[in-house]
């Protein structure tokens, strides 16, 4: 469903990924995973076509995000970092714009808006101006603008940063409760949310992907914190490194130790 | 299209909810009416000392409109020369600043509609502007006897003016995302086609007929003084277009960086 082969950005002299691969199939929730300035986020907009690459290309639904932009931006719904909410708006007539912008037929914009009320727990908000919500409630309302076009596609970038956990526990259940048909890469630096979540990890370090797994081959008894940490170390000592050399390694380590 | 009118009814709500909008309407009003004043009693003391004098042929020479209306547009054009910019300043920057404009990227809505949007709803509210400065003929039509023609013909120079200066701004907006320097860079701009022909006095010849061309104030003169010239009207038109389409190359190009 999304396809990145071999991307790279790079901002004058300094290269933020460096010629990355994955793939995350229909129905997949990829956890995108990586310490700070990793390249998260840059991976993020170049796939929901904020930004180009320098090389490489990104393929939602076979169809290219710089080539053919409008029809793969039409099956994308994007929640960036910092939610993007008109703060003089109240919550309900924003819903409405993105709906319209993002497509949604006229006749189905009301249904489609309570929906997003409902999944994302607004109905009570919804005639609060957004720029009055706390960072909780922020967070839902930009989950709910991703997903009010019902897209295909899901792209969350730190969905759960900055929240208490209870608020934690509730974004987690409700993007579980999203699968199923979708396609969700979520991007995040805690660890619990992708052996929580996800069914398959990459982690990034340093604009190069050093694991992609399914959350399932990690051995049992292994937490993902010590194939991430390992992870990191590696990279940083051997070039070349494939990624599936590190869970074996970790795998060793256990059982030698 | 319909995106183009998404945009706009969404950006035209928001003028009426922040305080900019009718700072800049009340500033722009007041300053009209002051300088209405002004001049109407000026002209109303010239009438007086005139009539004192006996000099009942100089009398026929003052005219309404020459005397009251035709300064008091130029008044408002520099009124506008200053207060437009900070009317325009927020459309683009703000968006940046706030991380809206990630949405409007990857929403699946072309760049030119988006410019087109929020260019007709910086465009309507001005012209609202304008309208609600109809006030000052209407009080003379009221009282006095002036040709309503020229009058109109004035105003309709004074809103292409105003409506060049919008796009002006759109275009400087569009280019930063720091406020102050999208409003100085505009304000710059519009000075800069206000003194454009001052050279153009000391030499002679193409050099001096261009300059005087590309001058503001030219082509709204004639039209205050009562003259609609096509030229004229194609010169306003040049300008808005021109600006909105270097704002829509400016949009685009944060696609290809």
């Amino acid at each position: 469903m999304i396809e990145v082969k071999n991307l790279t950005k790079a901002y004058g002299n300094f290269t933020a990924v460096k010629g990355i691969s994955f793939k995350a199939e229909r129905g997949q929730i990829l956890g995108f995973l990586g310490p700070n300035g990793a390249g998260k986020t840059t991976t993020m907009r170049i796939i929901t076509g904020f930004m180009p690459a320098s090389d490489g290309t990104v393929e939602i639904d076979g169809l290219d995000i710089f080539t053919n932009s409008l029809e793969a931006r039409r099956r994308i719904g994007y929640l960036p970092e910092t939610p993007p909410l008109y703060s003089d708006m109240r919550v309900e007539a924003y819903l409405r714009f993105v709906a319209k912008l993002r497509g949604v037929k006229r006749s189905a914009i009301d249904s489609a808006v309570e929906h997003a009320l409902e999944v994302c727990g607004l109905t009570n908000m919804a005639h609060r101006i957004c720029g009055q919500l706390s960072k909780g409630y922020r967070q839902r309302v930009g989950l709910g603008q991703a997903l009010i076009h019902n897209p295909p596609v899901l792209v969350l970038d730190e969905p759960t940063i900055g929240l208490d956990p209870r608020q934690i526990h509730e974004i987690r259940e409700l993007i579980r409760g999203l699968a199923g048909e979708r396609t969700i890469v979520l991007s995040t630096h805690i660890l619990p949310e992708v052996s929580q979540i996800c069914d398959k990890v990459v982690i990034i370090n340093d604009g190069r992907i050093v694991l992609e797994e399914q959350i399932k081959e990690i051995p049992v008894g292994t937490s993902l914190e010590e194939v991430f940490l390992h992870a990191i170390a590696r990279e940083g000592h051997v070039e070349g490194a494939t990624p599936e050399e590190t869970l074996e390694e970790v795998g060793a380590g256990h059982s030698g130790a | 299209m319909r995106n183009t009118f998404t945009i706009a009814g969404k950006e035209l709500q928001g003028y009426f909810v922040q305080p900019v909008a009718y700072v800049v309407l009340t500033v722009f009003l007041l300053l009209g009416g002051w300088f209405f004043f002004a001049m109407l009693r000026q002209f109303d003391e010239m009438v007086q000392l005139i009539q004192m004098m006996g000099q009942s042929d100089q009398l026929k020479q003052m005219n309404l409109n020459s005397r009251v209306i035709d300064p008091l547009l130029h008044d408002l054009s520099i009124v506008l020369v200053i207060v437009m910019p900070a009317l325009t300043m927020r459309v683009f920057a703000e968006e940046k600043r706030t991380g809206t404009y990630e949405l409007l990227l990857t929403a699946p809505i072309r760049t030119g509609e988006i410019v087109a949007g929020k260019f007709i709803a910086a465009a309507s509210f001005t012209l609202i502007m304008v309208a609600l400065a109809w006030i000052f003929p209407l009080i003379l039509i009221i009282f006095g006897d002036p040709e309503v023609g020229v009058m109109f013909a004035g105003y309709l120079g004074l809103a292409l003016l105003a409506l060049s200066f919008v796009a002006v701004g759109l275009f400087t907006s569009s280019l930063t995302q720091n406020q102050i320097v999208a409003a100085i860079s505009s304000f710059g701009l519009l000075i800069l086609l206000y003194v454009i022909s001052w050279p153009a006095e000391a030499g002679g010849g193409i050099v001096s007929s261009v300059l005087t061309y590309l001058s503001l104030p030219t082509h709204f003169s004639t039209m205050t003084r009562g003259v609609i010239d096509t030229s004229d009207i194609v010169f306003f038109l040049s300008v808005i277009v021109l600006a909105l389409f270097l704002t829509q190359r400016s949009v685009e190009s944060a696609r290809w960086r």
